[in-house]
């Protein structure tokens, strides 16, 4: 049987993978998908720093809205550190990222080593940050990733029309005079968004799977953006409650992995299924 | 007399270093133009830069004697068709209705009327059996009519249209002429960037001939001169006017 606590947990996980799919399909069609994983990677700091900070300040260190409000704050900094270093045009994009995330990363595990020498956070679970354990979570902490995610797909759903338009044709879009800056950045928010809500469940390693794996699939079947974005929706719940399900069974399997291995299974047959229909 | 569809002044455009266009000066007449010029000319360039799609290092752009933000909705921009992903998720419909935005709200479903003009647009091209084809499964003649019927499904007085005889097939090349003087006589006037020195004599009304600056522009028969020609293409053998029509 799935206990009462057990089953929001499946909710919360499906819902973040159902934003995973819709944010993760504009931001794979705009080709900034692995701007992901740079911030899943520079939010490890600010979930360290936060956890001291709440620990120092005599908190519960094992509530979770101050970690996640760090992780969007590095989050944030590590895409300014991406802008700032790509300005110039000297250094690619790619390169830029691998810095970005690798510092950033590093930053993280050697506050994390010293935090845990600290009263008080040792027992927050820090290190589930990293792979992700969705067993971890509270009945509170499912629900609000799960609303964080419903938010997403709200914001994403109302600008449709104008986030299409952009990912299609940039040039075309400003010469109509539509925001791209402002559509532009409103899509950055939304990747945030998702990362650091996936973060706790998925962790910050592989949440970038969630938000490509079940868009790149949808993208292999759908002949059009909404049903693209409805199949990546489906895949993205699909592999985030498989995933959470099968790290609540088997508690040494890690969510996020999980949740990749689940997602690969769905791209492998949206693979397949695409090549057949092309023979 | 009216103000001219396109008025720069001083334009010039650097990428970097390199400079693309220099000191432009140049009055658009009304009517079809076509923009010349080897490759590397700028002919791109100025089309991005007056629709500040780049940014300019000086000069003074204005269509109909308007700033480039009032006069928006009088302009349409048909870019190269190799700018985008043809694989991209849409239907031939979906890719012509994007036309369509900044005249509706955008939350929402696009309304009826509006999906109808751009099933019109896609008609006007000879395409109304592909609208629901996705773009990717298009030849590349249908791809550049779909661009076409986006900017027709703009509405505008001035279209600025980056090579969409580029390529492309007999039926598509004939298709967008017929378009192109269509839209002549209905009073709107087309600035077209232009390789194929042979269709101009027949079907354009004006020339701006670039090399990284203006050669020369005006009236077909009085600036698309051999020497004009020779001076841009820098003499290139076979690509004067008379072989060329030849």
């Amino acid at each position: 049987m799935i206990g009462h606590n057990t089953l929001v947990v499946l909710l919360g996980c499906a819902a973040l993978g159902v934003a995973a799919g819709v944010v993760g399909s504009f931001a794979l069609l705009r080709g900034r998908a692995l701007l992901a994983d740079a911030i899943g990677h520079a939010a490890l700091p600010g979930v360290v720093l936060a956890a001291m900070v709440v620990a120092l300040l005599g908190g519960q260190s094992r509530e979770l809205a101050p970690l996640l409000l760090g992780a969007a704050v590095t989050g944030v900094l590590g895409l300014l550190a991406l802008r700032r270093l790509t300005a110039s045009g000297r250094i690619r994009p790619d390169a830029a990222i691998a810095v970005v995330l690798s510092s950033f990363y590093a930053l993280g595990t050697v506050g994390l080593s010293i935090a845990q020498t600290l009263p008080g956070v040792a027992q927050a679970g820090l290190s589930s940050f990293i792979l992700g354990q969705a067993a971890t979570l509270t009945e509170s902490d499912a629900l609000l990733a799960g609303s964080l995610a419903l938010g997403c797909v709200a914001v994403t759903a109302a600008l449709f029309q104008p986030l299409r338009a952009l990912c299609f044709d940039e040039s075309f879009a400003r010469a109509q005079g539509l925001p791209v800056r402002a559509l532009d950045l409103t899509l950055l928010g939304l990747l945030l968004a998702v990362c650091v809500a996936g973060l706790p469940a998925v962790g910050l390693i592989l949440v970038v799977a969630l938000l490509v794996v079940p868009a790149a699939s949808a993208r292999l079947l759908a002949a059009r953006l909404p049903g693209m974005l409805a199949l990546a929706a489906l895949f993205g719940a699909l592999a985030g409650a498989g995933g959470a399900l099968v790290s609540t069974r088997f508690a040494s399997i890690p969510t996020g992995a999980a949740v990749v291995l689940g997602g690969l299974v769905i791209f492998s047959g949206a693979l397949g299924l695409s090549r057949l229909r092309r023979a | 007399m009216s103000a001219p569809p396109l008025d720069i002044t001083g334009l010039t455009v650097r990428y970097g270093e390199r400079p693309a266009l220099t000191g432009v000066n140049w009055t658009a007449a009304p009517g079809l133009t076509a923009i010349l010029g080897p490759n590397g000319a700028g002919k791109s360039t100025l089309l991005k830069a007056a629709l500040g799609l780049i940014p300019a290092d000086e000069g003074q752009v204005r269509f109909f004697g308007l700033p480039l933000e009032q006069a928006r909705p009088r302009l349409a921009y048909l870019p190269q068709r190799a700018s985008v992903d043809w694989d991209f998720p849409a239907s031939a419909l979906d890719v012509v209705a994007m036309a369509r935005l900044p005249r509706t709200r955008w939350f929402g479903r696009l309304p009826r009327a509006e999906r109808e003009a751009a099933r019109a647009a896609l008609a006007a091209v000879g395409m109304a059996d592909f609208a629901d084809r996705q773009i990717g499964r298009l030849s590349g003649g249908q791809q550049q009519r779909v661009f076409l019927a986006r900017a027709l499904a703009q509405e505008a007085d001035l279209f600025l249209m980056d090579e969409p005889l580029a390529a492309v097939d007999v039926v598509t090349e004939q298709t967008i002429l017929a378009v192109l003087h269509g839209l002549v006589r209905a009073g709107k006037s087309v600035l077209m960037v232009h390789h194929d020195l042979s269709l101009v004599q027949a079907h354009f009304d004006q020339v701006l001939i670039l090399a990284g600056r203006v050669v020369a522009s005006g009236p077909v028969a009085e600036a698309f001169t051999e020497p004009a020609i020779a001076r841009a293409f820098g003499g290139l053998p076979g690509r004067t006017p008379t072989e060329a029509a030849a």
